[in-house]
């Protein structure tokens, strides 16, 4: 059986003292799809941002890629190569064209050339189909233009994992579904994928496991058919009626 | 079935005309009208007299007698050639950046060759106005023209104006000071040099040398080191809170007590380092204003691709905290210009210092010391404006305001 790419071990977090991540354990196999969701504050957020040390975990171990995340920065930055991250508010850098926000870090992070890097920039915005916005400002596309950016920027980096923190959360309805759509080819190509969202649609056919947080803890987990048809918690049930009421 | 169910509506009448807004404002009733009449005749009486004190009262004499004076101040006449070629060097940079860039520089340009060619014909007689003066004018615009040129042709890159920038000043201040032992470019002590040009060398230099040191003081002060934000906390602080007289006097007097007889630093010198530390201060408040702006999501998004943190604040926070202040280091650029005046009063000749000096050097320009004032006071306002003109199309084009 091959490794798990990430192997969380009760894995703790405290703001001040509010306990945000009570023991989370995760193994994730290499070219899964985890879907993580629960109410707001549960800690999903907090969780994901811990695999890449954007939060720090007090206690409990992360290995990402056979790399284990410590205090040591030559660690934490091996591991942020490993891993793209896609953020709710997009976090494009304004101030630099699109081709550029997508091929700087391949140039000054990955040492590669200038051309080779705007090469492989373009491709990857023809991916997520917008390769026409290449010189514009990240100012003049619409969300979910600078949504599908942000995965190309993070795409560019050649992660093995990607994150995505609740992706399409910030987005105008009528644009959800080009980013989802972007997510989903990715899913297919094979990408391991770690995604907090609420978008049940796409977690139903794209994901492979689900993971549902509550209070800092997972409440349960399984596969779509498992979490969809036959919920075992009482709070996963209330959860799930409450988001797909409507 | 109609989709369109909303009748068609016109647009608000056009806001009313000047004719409308005098009748409205000025003339409105009796007791407006009266109002407005007599406070035009006042204003006739005072402005009618300062225009009539201005231009037949006045006795410029203390102007025109030299008013090269006022430019470079007693550096050797028989090597101002260095000077103006100075200028002509800047005017050729400013005419490749109009080229390439336009927008701003368009402006400047314009304005500055525009002064420059009116000189080159005005039609007066004056001894500082002659035929090799008015050359030198019109081939600085020449050159100016030609940098336009360049500046159009695709093949420039930008990257070579910033170089080209980025030396000039040393190529002036080689120009402006000689070398040592050069037939062609004799030592001019700073002594000599006064008038603008020496204002601009404190302004300029002042704030060019202090942005790189206000950047660091910046980032030293938001440092998770202790004793790097310590030291850079108590030193902006420190400076901000003395006067910049006080700064000018330390580094001119008491630091010549410190340092050893034959390590005498020239007085010019002193006086630029003085500039510089009180405007560094300043330009790291600025600065750290401007850091303080960027969302901690961009740290983040810098950080997940892998960015170590000199990466992140060189490629992605500084740049755009920087463009955030640049109307804010463009205003502290217009104070510091006028503080320089401050420089007089430890021996520098700088424009103000140029004034007192004709005041005192003929018996009769003693009572027209209003005049040299009033001349120099226009100087200072003219270029102040044009600058804050400047700064609020900066402010405009960097979309800062909104």
């Amino acid at each position: 059986m091959t490794e798990a790419i990430i192997k969380c071990t009760d894995v703790h977090k405290w703001y001040g003292e509010f306990h945000a991540l009570r023991g989370i354990d995760m193994d994730v196999m290499p070219g899964e799809v985890i879907v993580i969701f629960g109410p707001s504050g549960s800690g999903k957020s907090t969780f994901i941002r811990t695999i890449n040390h954007l939060e720090e975990h007090q206690r409990g171990t992360i290995v990402v890629d056979g790399i284990e995340l410590s205090h040591d920065v030559r660690n934490i930055e091996e591991i942020r190569k490993e891993t793209g991250m896609v953020f709710q508010q997009f976090n494009l850098f304004p101030h630099l064209t699109v081709l550029q926000n997508v091929s700087l870090a391949p140039v000054w992070v990955k040492k590669k050339s200038k051309d080779e890097a705007e090469k492989i920039s373009m491709d990857l915005l023809d991916q997520v189909g917008i390769p026409e916005q290449a010189d514009k400002f990240p100012g003049q596309l619409s969300g979910g233009q600078q949504q599908r950016v942000a995965i190309a920027r993070a795409l560019a980096m050649e992660p093995k994992i990607m994150l995505f923190d609740e992706p399409t959360s910030a987005l105008d309805p009528e644009m959800i579904k080009e980013v989802l759509d972007a997510m989903t080819e990715l899913a297919k190509s094979g990408m391991t994928m770690i995604v907090v969202t609420h978008e049940m649609g796409f977690a139903r056919a794209v994901a492979n496991r689900m993971f549902f947080f509550d209070e800092g803890s997972i409440v349960e987990s399984g596969s779509p058919d498992d979490i969809f048809k036959n919920p075992k918690e009482d709070r996963t049930k209330l959860f799930l009626s409450q988001i797909l009421q409507h | 079935m109609s989709i369109n169910t909303n009748p068609q509506v016109l647009p608000p009448p056009d806001p009313p005309g000047p004719i409308k807004w005098l009748k409205d404002n000025l003339f409105g009733n009796l007791f407006n009208s009266i109002l407005t009449i007599f406070s035009l005749l006042i204003v006739y009486f005072l402005l009618g007299g300062v225009i009539e004190w201005f231009f037949n009262t006045a006795d410029w004499r203390p102007v025109t007698k030299a008013p090269l004076l006022y430019v470079i101040g007693s550096y050797p006449r028989e090597e101002m050639w260095r000077v103006g070629l100075s200028v002509t060097v800047v005017f050729f940079l400013l005419g490749i950046s109009w080229g390439k860039w336009g927008g701003l520089l368009k402006s400047v340009s314009l304005a500055l060759g525009g002064i420059f060619f009116v000189l080159a014909i005005l039609p007066v007689k004056h001894v500082q106005l002659d035929v090799a003066m008015r050359t030198y004018l019109g081939i600085t615009v020449f050159v100016m023209a030609l940098g336009y040129i360049l500046g159009r042709a695709e093949k420039l890159k930008p990257n070579l104006i910033y170089i080209l920038w980025l030396i000039s000043p040393i190529i002036i201040v080689v120009l402006f000071a000689g070398i040592e032992n050069s037939e062609v470019l004799k030592q001019v002590a700073t002594t000599s040099w006064g008038g603008l040009m020496v204002t601009f060398l404190l302004a300029i230099g002042g704030i060019l040398i202090s942005f790189p040191i206000g950047v660091a003081l910046a980032l030293g002060r938001r440092s998770t080191l202790p004793i790097v934000s310590a030291s850079s906390t108590i030193f902006i602080e420190t400076i901000r809170g003395v006067p910049l007289i006080t700064i000018l006097f330390m580094f001119s007097i008491i630091l010549g007590l410190f340092l050893p007889a034959d390590a005498r630093l020239d007085r010019l010198l002193r006086a630029l380092m003085a500039v510089t530390v009180f405007s560094s201060a300043y330009t790291a408040e600025n600065i750290r204003g401007g850091l303080q702006s960027i969302s901690k999501g961009q740290y983040e998004a810098a950080h997940a691709l892998g960015m170590n943190n000199f990466q992140t604040m060189f490629f992605i926070v500084l740049p755009q905290a920087i463009k955030v202040v640049i109307p804010a280091i463009v205003g502290q650029f217009i104070s510091l210009f006028k503080d320089t005046t401050l420089v007089v009063i430890v021996g520098i000749n700088d424009l103000l210092g140029i004034g007192r000096s004709v005041i005192n050097s003929e018996s009769d320009f003693l009572q027209l010391q209003l005049e040299v004032y009033i001349f120099i006071a226009l100087i200072y306002w003219v270029f102040s404006y044009f600058m804050s003109v400047a700064s609020r199309r900066v402010e405009a084009s960097l979309g800062v305001s909104n």
